[in-house]
């Protein structure tokens, strides 16, 4: 008896151990990032590597403002991010409203075709909504990157499914009996009954808008005026010639509005995102 | 609603034909229809015009500029001729296997192992998770001083080792090793979480009938484990399969050199081009739009086939 409780502490130790490097791994390449941002170009070429801390943070942080607009792409970024988070919620939610609560000719045709438009691969449109961006002028402005992105099928498709189980139709009922109209019902009973669905999508969207890179880069034209993550690859871009205790700085502090997000959320995206997977 | 006037109630006979429901349905709703009709147009305008475009446009010969030449199939013939492309595919592909197998056994194992460790169990998810909703670019970055054949840790921990120094970003295989470790970072800990979510709907008395037949840990996994998990691994399948074989800022972050060479070339021989970078570069650095739309449609086709071809082997091995 005594052995196997013996045993059984013994594999549990093994068993943390073997967690604890998976843990180790993921958190490594951070911890490396503040490392080499931490150094001057020339400790980081030395052999061998460092692996403490120097004393040169905030000359690297001079450098980085001082080769790009550090805080003006931050700016932009949060415009985009910020804006098509508000919108991506409401126009959404409206939308999941309307599929999750009433009755209306077409709502299968439309709702199909909703999912249909899941599928499709972002490439696929990509120079033809540059052309048309192009034509009507908005290439090199963030509306490229705010009004295509304003509402989704992700979204609409997530968010119905969380308000045909939270939203009783007693409820509605009750409330157009009060003399409550379709937006009364949606803004006082519906919105409030699904805060925690909004939150997951609000912390997705705002995640994914921040991180994007692709389309940014292609439909940014002015290097003047771009989001983080371009503005970030151009620094990388001349790692021939400059120095990389900058690269890694700009690197690190993009990182941290993002972290924050991620901190504040992580018990609905995580839990949320992995109970989506399994039912579907 | 219950307000309409009247007069706007179309006549009793009127009503009973097919052709009038829909448009008293439409009055009666129009409310229903403006609330989702933002993102109907939006789709319009940002999806289904410019997908149809890119079709017409595929047909076409066009540098975005001039006046657009009807070219027939010609894009597509050149296409399944262009042996660059093929390059690219091949590149993909590589790459997403290099990333997707070990990552794929590794969640497994990672999650195998979180559904029985109790503690600490929310921990272990967050830190888990957190490479994957880092951005890609700043990931990238990082890789790339990892990967360095200057100065790069891997380097360095191969001489500590004796080892002979590799090239990494400067030789084919070591581009493709650098990419697929990178993307193998980012979603490991992502899929073991969705492996513990499907692991834990799997009732534990199934677990005790297993233990009871004396069956070991080895084979509970394969005999009961495994094939109840079929639905999420395929979900894992698919999710790793449409973006992996659409990778894009790994490699273009990774291996952008210097500001005079294509930053879509993927590195030295295009070691590292894969199809979405290839698109790009035939795009957006050789202006020639008619046959990016071609590439594009070539990308598609890869994907869905993948998709399905993943589909099925993940059904017959259950069946099996």
């Amino acid at each position: 008896m005594a052995s196997t409780i013996k045993g059984s502490r013994r594999r549990g130790i093994a068993l943390h151990a073997v967690l604890v490097l998976g843990l180790l791994l993921s958190a490594f390449p951070f911890y490396w990032a503040v490392i080499m941002s931490t150094h001057t170009s020339t400790e980081i070429f030395s052999y061998p590597p460092k692996l403490l801390p120097g004393p040169h943070f905030l000359e690297n942080v001079r450098h980085l403002f001082d080769n790009i607009d550090f805080f003006g792409s931050m700016l932009n970024s949060l415009l985009v991010a910020v804006s098509v988070t508000v919108l991506v919620l409401f126009f959404d939610s409206l939308a999941a409203f309307v599929f999750a609560k009433f009755e209306f000719p077409g709502r299968r045709l439309l709702f199909g075709l909703l999912m249909a438009i899941f599928m499709v691969p972002a490439q696929l449109a990509a120079i033809p909504q540059f052309v048309i961006m192009a034509k009507i002028g908005w290439i090199g402005s963030m509306t490229a990157l705010i009004v295509p992105a304003a509402a989704n099928a992700f979204g609409i498709f997530w968010m119905r499914q969380y308000m045909k189980g939270a939203i009783h139709d007693e409820l509605l009922d009750a409330s157009k009996l009060d003399g409550a109209g379709f937006l009364r019902q949606y803004w006082h009973v519906a919105l409030p009954v699904v805060r925690p669905g909004l939150a997951f999508l609000g912390i997705f969207t705002f995640m994914a808008q921040w991180n994007d890179y692709a389309w940014p880069l292609i439909a940014l034209t002015n290097p003047d005026n771009v989001t983080l993550q371009v503005a970030l690859s151009q620094l990388n871009g001349n790692h021939g010639t400059t120095d990389y205790g900058m690269v890694m700085t700009g690197a690190l502090l993009a990182l941290v509005p993002l972290l924050i997000v991620f901190a504040i959320g992580a018990r609905q995206i995580i839990g949320d995102l992995a109970k989506g997977a399994v039912r579907g | 609603m219950a307000t309409l006037p009247a007069v706007e109630k179309p006549p009793a006979a009127l009503a009973d034909t097919p052709a009038a429901k829909p448009r008293t349905g439409f009055r009666k709703h129009w409310h229903l229809y403006a609330a989702i009709s933002p993102f109907y147009l939006l789709f319009l305008a940002f999806g289904l015009i410019p997908v149809g475009f890119s079709l017409y446009l595929s047909f076409h010969r066009w540098d975005g500029l001039g006046s657009m030449e009807w070219a027939g199939l010609a894009q597509y013939q050149y296409l399944l001729t262009d042996s660059d492309f093929w390059q690219s595919i091949g590149n993909t592909i590589v790459i997403w296997a290099l990333a997707t197998f070990p990552m794929i056994f590794i969640a497994m194992v990672a999650a195998v192992m979180l559904n029985s460790a109790v503690r600490f169990k929310n921990v272990y998810r967050f830190a888990y998770f957190l490479p994957n909703v880092t951005s890609i670019v700043a990931v990238a970055i990082i890789f790339g001083s990892v990967f360095s054949t200057n100065f790069g840790l891997m380097n360095a921990l191969l001489q500590a080792v004796g080892l002979d120094q590799v090239a990494w970003l400067n030789t084919p295989w070591g581009i493709k090793v650098a990419i697929a470790t990178l993307m193998t970072w980012q979603w490991t800990g992502y899929n073991a979480i969705i492996f513990l979510a499907g692991l834990q709907t799997i009732p534990s008395d199934l677990y005790e009938a297993a233990r009871i037949d004396g069956a070991g840990p080895v084979q509970t996994f394969f005999r009961v484990t495994l094939p109840l998990m079929r639905p999420v691994l395929l979900f894992v399948l698919v999710v790793s399969t449409v973006t992996g074989l659409q990778s894009f800022a790994e490699p273009q972050v990774l291996l952008q050199t210097t500001a005079n060479e294509s930053t879509f070339s993927g590195g030295p021989d295009h070691a590292g081009r894969t199809m979405v970078l290839y698109f790009f570069q035939q795009t957006f650095d050789n202006n020639d739009f008619g046959y990016g739309a071609a590439v594009a449609w070539g990308i598609f086709l890869v994907v869905v086939l993948f998709s399905i071809i993943n589909w099925r082997l993940v059904r017959r091995r259950g069946e099996a």
